[in-house]
């Protein structure tokens, strides 16, 4: 990496964004035939792929979920919010939600913790002599621990679940040759108390890496004067971390919030691939896997949607909930930045 | 590397006097944790991956005897049969077929949309804005059950084309955004330039335009790739005819199929297939996935 990409990364990390309102369209422009045909296919052409395959089954599903549709019948009734009050009364979808809500709160925030300890630790965690830097062999770690990102999700649950298996697995075999001999078949993917815990584990070891990265980059955006003055100041590496660079890095730990929120509330792949059916006693069932084995297996597309909604509801709340949290504990005072 | 994080001045070498001998000590023990910590976790990445690979050289048999052991001997069966059995080879294809495909496509239009909508004003622009959030942040499974009717009504269920188009469509919003902000940030004056010297819009776009997008497509590109080449719902949902099976739809046929129906030799092998080229990959253009990480965090 040279020096240009990292003062790129400075730009693009804490910069100020350019405001400038494009001055073009205050041009009058005639309406040639280069110009319309110009906007047909530059803006009618992707609009119309993005409004017929994601807007519009966006607006059907909010419709679908009030009524009985099974999806292979012309007709079906309107029944309003009748779905919506068959969920709350339906034990295994909300169990469902509960799985979900848990893996929506622990996923997010140990993937983040994780990620800014090692984007601290690779960053600013050097020596606390001379230049403000890393600790030795940064780079190697970096590039082990993006591994899992160009993983696809799908191999990363069979790899694990490959890893936790009873008598063939390598964690057990791990175990039982140190000597835990409790562990000898045992079924971590198969037990009530660990199957949940185990899958988030996985979706967080895939997580890691990408955050640690975007954080890595934020972080090289901190000014390296304000981390000299914080140490002429006698702050040591432990209170530069926490007072200066995850305070001056919000905006970036609230977006990655987000982003692993959404993640984490679809969980699909990881849950499909690791336990099927749903784990023992649906201990990880989540909304999804649920909602697609309504709709793709039992043809209820009207109740499926239903928890499409819900689903769809749960993601904004959450995301509002992270702009709350971050407002509320100080997010606003950084005027400029925010 | 490792040193560029302060490109500006040296710092000053007058940590507070005094402290000197403490925090050469305090530095050591700094050091040990982090290094232990770090070392812990790239043991947790690693090893899982180098199982894998010694597993796929292992038969059914001596994957079950022991996960330790070396295979007895070194054999590319499993690749075989994994490639051509359990037809891991038809998937690739199909794969890049419909990454290739849609990868083009989603970089052509998102970067003509994200165009029009940084640097023309025209009534609707915030509409269309907002539009595309809303696409970024409602999850795709609201969409799924819909999606499956409105392919099967246009008769593109169950087909390559079908697929691609769809993930044109949900790989949209994310391109446009990125672009969106790069679009903004080129030069008024050269777009000026260019209708000066008598460049329609078509022109301007594609000889003068886009050619300066290169490094902003460049970025956007690796990431739409790695995520429609990890895509699993909208293929498991919307594609299956079992000639049509992406990669990863024939990974989850080895996670759903009963565990003693499953040969776990060719699962792994299966795996190596599908990781080793990307991983391959990333580890030449590392260097540049870093910086456009680091340009993605300007949106």
């Amino acid at each position: 990496m040279t020096a240009t990409d990292a003062s790129d990364a400075v730009a693009a990390a804490v910069g100020p964004r350019r405001r400038r309102l494009p001055s073009r369209g205050s041009r009058r422009r005639r309406l040639s035939f280069d110009y319309v045909s110009f906007m047909l296919v530059f803006l009618g052409l992707p609009l119309a792929i993005f409004l017929i395959f994601v807007i519009w089954p966006f607006i059907q599903a909010v419709f679908y979920s009030m009524t009985d549709w099974t999806g292979f019948t012309a007709e079906f009734n309107v029944i309003g919010l009748g779905n919506f009050e068959k969920l709350i009364n339906d034990p295994i979808f909300m169990r469902a939600m509960g799985n979900s809500i848990k893996i929506a709160i622990v996923v997010p925030l140990v993937t983040i913790v994780i990620a800014l300890t090692f984007a601290t630790l690779i960053t600013v965690g050097g020596s606390s002599r001379g230049q403000i830097r890393g600790i030795r062999n940064s780079s190697f770690y970096r590039v082990v621990s993006f591994f899992p990102y160009v993983i696809p999700a799908i191999v990363i649950a069979l790899i694990w679940r490959q890893m936790f298996d009873p008598s063939a697995g390598l964690l057990n075999g791990i175990l039982t040759g140190l000597g835990f001999d409790q562990f000898e078949s045992y079924a971590w993917l198969g037990k009530v108390s660990t199957a949940l815990p185990v899958t988030m584990f996985v979706i967080i070891w895939g997580a890691v890496g990408f955050y640690m990265l975007l954080f890595i980059a934020a972080i090289k955006g901190v000014p390296a004067e304000t981390l000299e003055a914080a140490r002429i100041d006698g702050a040591g590496r432990f209170r530069s971390a926490v007072s200066i660079v995850i305070p001056l890095i919000r905006d970036n730990v609230q977006t990655a919030f987000i982003y692993l929120g959404i993640m984490a509330l679809d969980a699909f792949v990881f849950v499909q691939a690791l336990n099927p059916s749903g784990g023992p006693d649906n201990s990880t069932l989540v909304m999804s896997q649920q909602l697609f084995r309504t709709a793709f297996t039992q043809g209820q597309f009207g109740y499926a949607s239903a928890m499409g909604v819900v689903l769809a509801i749960i993601t904004l709340l959450f995301a509002a909930l992270v702009f709350i949290i971050n407002w509320a504990t100080g997010g606003r005072d950084e005027g400029g930045r925010a | 590397m490792t040193t560029v994080t302060s490109t500006g001045t040296p710092a000053p070498p007058v940590a507070a006097p005094g402290r000197n001998g403490e925090t050469a000590g305090g530095d050591r023990a700094v050091a040990t944790v982090s290094h232990t910590v770090l070392i812990l976790w790239s043991i947790i990445v690693i090893l899982p991956l180098l199982w894998t690979l010694l597993s796929s050289f292992k038969t059914s048999s001596e994957i079950f005897a022991s996960p330790f052991a070396l295979p007895a001997e070194w054999s590319f069966d499993n690749y075989v049969s994994a490639w051509s059995e359990a037809g891991i080879g038809g998937m690739f294809l199909n794969t890049v077929i419909v990454v290739g495909f849609a990868l083009v496509l989603v970089m052509l239009l998102g970067g003509m949309c994200a165009y029009v909508l940084a640097r023309f004003a025209f009534p609707g622009r915030r509409a269309i804005y907002y539009l595309m959030l809303a696409g970024l942040t409602f999850p795709v499974f609201l969409a799924i059950v819909p999606l499956f009717f409105v392919l099967r009504n246009i008769g593109m269920l169950n087909t390559l084309p079908g697929l691609i188009l769809t993930y044109v469509a949900f790989a949209l919003p994310f391109t446009v955004f990125f672009l969106y902000s790069f679009f903004r940030g080129l030069p008024e004056e050269i777009s000026e330039a260019a209708a000066v010297d008598g460049a329609g819009e078509w022109r301007t776009f594609f000889q003068v335009m886009l050619p300066m997008a290169r490094p902003g497509m460049a970025s956007v590109a690796i990431f739409n790739f790695l995520g429609l080449w990890n895509q699993f719902l909208l293929p498991v949902a919307l594609n299956t005819d079992q000639d049509n099976y992406v990669l990863s739809q024939g990974m989850a046929g080895f996670a759903s199929s009963a565990g003693y129906a499953v040969d776990f030799g060719s699962l792994f092998a299966a795996v190596v297939i599908t990781v080793v080229p990307v991983l391959i990959v990333y580890v030449i253009f590392q260097r540049q996935l870093q910086g456009s990480v680091s340009q993605g965090t300007m949106k």
